[in-house]
């Protein structure tokens, strides 16, 4: 909402009230104020003229040389390049010293050997916006059409002098689309008084309902409809004041008749609408619920279909308006109306707002419609237009408004004691502070003791509860006034759960592992929604979730993994020359396990990583990342967070290196992957050698266990042994591991693959795979026959089981 | 005899003196104290001596013994530190040369800014309560005293999957979620952070996913002055002990009455400037006393139960604190973004 400040003087004294500060007080009290803009010009050098003569300029083809009367005792002289110029008009002058918005200033001058002294103006040179600038004007000098006064100060007549108050309303203030709600906003925080419009009109002595009657089939959608005759009316411009009025509430004059409407529509927040009667060609309206699939043509030119929900207004067959939305093209009021029927009503906001919705229209109309106008103030407000409409159209206004349907209001009464109100606040206001606010708001009331009884004003609906007079009475009292405590109630402990503690662990470790943490986004492309699904994902979900209407084919399905959307990052930073790039997230996929059902989330570790892991240049240190930097970060992760053993399980899965992937396994349950994107893929996304892993937290998490049980560490010393094996190159370490380990209980405590060896002094399909042993007894030294009778049994059993030949 | 054995001293002396290194010390040793050394020598031929003489003569060789065993070690003792000078020296490094890096990751700094502000409020009691991101309708909104086709469901439009589910578009729905299970029975004091989703273009002051956080304290007797001190806590502890707030009305559906807070302009300090669009303040939050009708709904006598609400943007949070200039930059994950943020 632009409010201007000369046009709220109107209704509330300001004097000694700076705009900034009434900007800042406005919006502590609720009107939160965006912007102050202006004055655009204020300078008493700018002056209405008179242009007694004009000539060619004798040295310039595109000047005229005009002798203009600015008030003073001599003519000016004033070298003009506008075309329109011309003897006889009233014109702006700028005399030398003024400043003009553009930061231009005005001084005699010589132009091709004339004297000027001064400048005719446009208004585009005033500051004024194009858009608000009548055609005939825009590409020449403003002239005035309205009677002014020759030296008159210019910047008042064109409004250059206003500030314009850029107000952001919250959804609740809708009272305050109106220059009267501001008015009586403003008159509440300073506690003054304000003045309103009292309008009145002579009638004539033919009645309205001569010509016309009024209709409601619904008067659920309808509760009220007014029309109003004016007849013999004459469409010309608006005079100055209406116009700036309206340009400083952003609307541009048209004519009259609907700079009238506007104006109404500005001050008292009431849509009117004004259909030309000849045009509307019948002696009846009609309110009712269109038909499906009737049609309109809107005065924007569009042709609309419409639905049976939609109120329209008719002439008794055809709809010539979408209710509080916009009118039809048909009956618009043109430069050759003589005849207007003034529409005044009261449409039910619901009905506005979705007709409005459904049109992709947001007219100020329906802006104010949809959000519930004063009912009480429709005729009030009719009253005013039509004698507005007698006073700048000579329109003939008809005997009383034709109604229909009632405005009655029945308002909200809030009941509520003084301590309640300051329970509620914290504050301790007195039952007079209280008593003079509420005067200050202009509500009704009853006081009864402590209790008071609040009625609300109908143009204030958003007072319903005892809470929204708390709000009324604390924002008034000031918010700056309430005090700062802290509650009072028993102090609970507080803290995080469990999980929340495990989620924060996987962060610490994730970001001490040398990854870092990213965060992408959980609507991705439908192609990548399906891509990089963890094996035991993909059995539990019918298809990823997609959205109704997405914005961009960039983000309309829910992921099933973070992956796709990790290697795009990856791809930026590669991109931009940043070759080593480690990132992780934690974050939820989303599970439909039935079709329209809410889905389940469940929590991922997902990470990507590429280029080197560790360097030293200086030292020609480099570690490129491969499977075992990327599988060794995950061991110590298991390893921190739980006490059973994860596997890892040669595994070929979609996008990944059939060679180089693993699928992770905890009580034999598959928990994720881990492996390098297959070349081909990282081909697509133009990377090198890309690892990732995308691990399922929620079931690490369901047998996450640590214990820090303490076993005394033992005196006794361990005893190393090496063995080496040659055996068929496909054969897991890990299936070695294990046999070994259990070969060689009781004293074996340790086994750990210390050298791999294929290729060059190989056989074929070989390979040489040496371990180093660990034998300890916490009770005592081991003795060399236990250890080699240990040793031979591990030997025997891996000659048996595995062909597996000792070496060395 | 004598003689002889004062040149040997003299002899040994003079070479202990020149020698290099500890070899030509060894030979020095061996040439004149060894099995067949002078001194050996000169005492083989103590038999042809007078017995007075023998014990004079006797001591005199081990003295001269004692001298040069003294002059070696000490001898040995300035080679051996020569040498380890100059091991010492040969290990010199360039202290000046980088360092083997520590590569450690780090947090996002929007879970940095949401972990700080969890950490605060569980510190005073409150828990983390967490919700779906797919949300029904029902809580989304009408829990929230935003029934459909309520004008204010404009102010978030929603990404829906179908007509009863909806990406969250704020994380009060946990609010709702989490007083229901409370049975109408207070207190309830949770803080509730997560990523919501709204109907946005991203550019640099929009994302179509975001972060919010939200707090929520009800109780008996909860009064608007506890949520002003409780937000004077957050924002003195987020933005520093000389930062002061201010509340001003505005709407909210679920709050009444509902206020946005602003904190004092750190650039300007309050006089004004472009940063705060002249004002002096800055919006941070938006907060607001439970509407009645979200109390009642999720089971609370209103009349017995009052509490407060509150909600923000950790990427605000994070613009302003850090001056970081696009929201974009919460979701690209440039390395050179990320790594800015992992000090402690
Ligand atoms: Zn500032």
């Amino acid at each position: 909402m632009l409010v201007s400040r000369k046009w709220l003087e109107q209704y509330v004294n300001l004097d000694g009230i700076d705009t900034q500060d009434l900007a800042e007080d406005i919006t502590k009290s609720g009107l939160e104020v965006e912007e102050v803009v202006g004055p655009q010009l204020d300078d008493e050098n700018l002056v209405v003229g008179y242009v007694e003569k004009c000539e060619q300029h004798p040295n310039a083809d595109k000047l005229s040389l005009c002798q203009v009367d600015v008030g003073e005792e001599e003519l000016s002289q004033i070298a003009c390049g506008a075309p329109n110029v011309a003897e006889g008009q009233y014109v702006v002058v700028a005399k030398p010293g003024t400043r003009l918005p553009g930061g231009l200033k005005i001084k005699k001058a010589k132009l091709r050997g004339e004297a000027s002294e001064g400048m005719i103006c446009s208004l585009q040179e005033l500051g004024i916006e194009d858009k608000f600038v009548k055609d005939e004007f825009k590409d020449g000098i403003y002239v005035f059409q309205d009677d002014v006064t020759v030296g008159e100060p210019a910047c008042p007549l064109l409004n250059l002098d206003d500030e314009i108050i850029e107000i952001e309303l919250t959804a609740n203030r809708s009272d305050c689309l109106s220059m009267i709600g501001v008015a009586y906003e403003v008159a509440a925080v300073y506690d003054k008084d304000i003045e309103l419009p009292e309008p009145t009109v002579l009638m004539d002595q033919e009645p309205s309902s001569d010509y016309i009657s009024v209709h409601i089939d619904n008067e659920t959608a309808n509760p009220y409809y007014g029309a109003w005759m004016v007849k013999d009316i004459t469409i010309k411009p608006s005079p100055l004041w209406l116009q700036n009025r309206l340009i400083s509430a952003g609307i541009r004059p048209i004519n009259n008749v609907v700079d009238v409407t506007n104006y109404i529509l500005l001050e008292y927040g009431q849509p009117l609408h004004a259909f030309d009667y000849e045009r509307f060609d019948s002696k009846e309206v009609v309110t009712r619920l269109a038909k499906e699939g009737e049609t309109i043509k809107t005065l924007d030119g569009e042709e609309r279909t419409l639905s049976s929900d939609q109120l329209v207004i008719t002439n008794g067959k055809e709809a010539h308006a979408i209710a509080g939305v916009m009118g039809g093209e048909e009956s618009e009021v043109q430069d050759d109306t003589k005849t207007v029927l003034l529409e005044a009503a009261y449409f039910k906001p619901q009905v506005v707002r979705k007709a409005s919705k459904d049109h992709g229209i947001r007219s100020e109309a329906s802006s104010r419609y949809e959000k519930g106008i004063d009912i009480t103030r429709v005729k009030e407000a009719a009253t005013r237009a039509v004698q507005l409409l007698s006073e700048l159209g000579n329109g003939k206004v008809l005997g009383e408004i034709v109604e229909e349907g009632s405005t009655d209001w029945d308002p909200a009464v809030v009941t509520f004691t003084k301590n309640e109100i300051n329970d509620r606040i914290g504050a301790d206001i007195s039952l007079d502070e209280m008593v003079q606010i509420i005067e200050r708001l202009r509500f009704d009331y009853e006081v009864d003791g402590d209790t008071v009884k609040v009625i609300a004003p109908a143009r204030r609906q958003d007072i319903a509860i005892k809470e929204d007079m708390v709000e009324e009475i604390a924002r008034l009292f000031g918010y700056d006034n309430i005090p700062y405590t802290l509650p009072q109630g028993v102090m609970d402990k507080g803290g995080l759960t469990t999980r929340q503690n495990l989620i924060r662990e996987v962060h610490r470790y994730m970001q001490k592992a040398g990854l870092n943490e990213s965060l992408t986004y959980s609507l991705t492309k439908e192609e990548w929604a399906t891509k990089f699904v963890s094996p035991e994902i993909q059995n539990l979900v019918v298809s990823p979730v997609a959205l109704k209407m997405p914005m961009t084919d960039l983000h309309s399905h829910l992921r099933l993994s973070a992956i796709p959307e990790l290697l795009s990052s990856v791809q930026y930073n590669v991109a931009r020359n940043q070759y080593n790039v480690a990132l992780y997230e934690v974050g939820s996929i989303y599970l439909q396990k039935q079709p329209e059902v809410q889905p389940e989330q469940n929590l991922r570790l997902s990470a990507a990583v590429t280029g080197l892991w560790e360097s030293h240049p200086w030292q020609g240190e480099k570690k490129p990342i491969d499977f075992f930097v990327i599988k060794g970060a995950l061991e110590g992760f298991f390893d921190h967070l739980l006490e059973d053993e994860v596997t890892f399980e040669k595994a070929e899965l979609d996008g990944l290196h059939p060679g180089r992937t693993a699928v992770m396994k905890l009580k034999d349950d598959v928990i994720g992957f881990v492996g390098q994107v297959h070349p081909a893929v990282q081909k697509d996304y133009d990377l090198q050698e890309t690892y990732i892993f995308d691990l399922n937290l929620d079931k690490v998490f369901d047998q996450a266990a640590y214990s820090e049980n303490y076993r005394p560490i033992t005196k006794y010393p361990a005893i190393a042994q090496d063995l080496a094996f040659v055996v068929d190159r496909d054969l897991p370490a890990k299936q070695l591991e294990d046999a070994i380990l259990q070969q060689g209980q009781p004293h074996l405590e340790s086994v750990q693959v210390f050298d791999v060896y294929q290729g060059e002094h190989m056989e074929e399909g070989k390979k040489s795979i040496a371990f180093s042993l660990l034998f300890q007894n916490d009770e005592r030294t081991l003795k060399d026959e236990e250890i080699e009778e240990a040793r031979k049994q591990i030997v025997t059993h891996l000659e048996s089981h595995y062909q597996a030949v000792l070496r060395g | 005899m004598k003689e002889r054995l004062k040149e040997i001293k003299q002899e040994a002396l003079d070479r202990i003196q020149s020698a290099a290194d500890e070899q030509s010390l060894q030979d020095v040793r061996v040439y004149f104290l060894g099995k067949k050394g002078q001194i050996t020598e000169v005492l083989k031929g103590m038999g042809k001596l007078s017995k007075e003489e023998r014990p004079v003569i006797g001591q005199l060789a081990n003295e001269v013994r004692d001298e040069i065993t003294e002059a070696l070690e000490s001898k040995k003792a300035k080679l051996e530190q020569v040498a380890l000078e100059q091991q010492l020296q040969e290990e010199s490094v360039d202290v000046t040369l980088p360092g083997r890096p520590v590569n450690m990751g780090g947090p996002h700094l929007l879970r940095k800014v949401i972990r700080d502000i969890e950490d605060l409020f569980t510190s005073m009691g409150y828990e983390v309560a967490e919700g779906p991101e797919v949300e029904t309708d029902f809580y989304n909104f009408e829990s929230l005293n935003l029934p459909k086709h309520h004008p204010a469901r404009d102010m978030q439009d929603s990404f829906f999957i179908t007509d009863e589910l909806l990406m969250r578009t704020q994380t009060s729905p946990v609010q709702a979620r989490t007083l229901r299970k409370h049975d109408g029975q207070g207190p309830v004091k949770i803080i509730c952070p997560g990523k919501v989703y709204r109907r946005d273009t991203d550019d640099a002051t929009h994302s179509h996913q975001f972060t919010q956080i939200e707090g929520l304290y009800v109780d008996e007797n909860i009064r608007m002055s506890d949520l002003k001190g409780t937000l004077n806590v957050f924002a003195k502890h987020i933005f520093g002990e000389d930062r002061s707030i201010r509340l001003r009305p505005s709407f909210f559906p679920f709050t009444e009455p509902s206020v946005e807070m602003d904190i004092s302009c750190k650039i300007c300090g309050g006089e004004g400037c472009s940063v705060c669009k002249g004002s002096g303040w800055i919006e941070i939050l938006g907060a607001g006393m439970v509407h009645p009708n979200v109390l009642e709904m999720a089971g609370f006598d209103s009349e017995k139960y009052t509490g407060f609400a509150f909600g923000m943007g950790p990427e605000r949070i994070a613009m302003l604190k850090y001056g970081v200039e696009d929201i974009r930059h919460f979701y690209t994950n440039d390395i050179r973004f990320l790594k800015q943020f992992h000090g402690v």
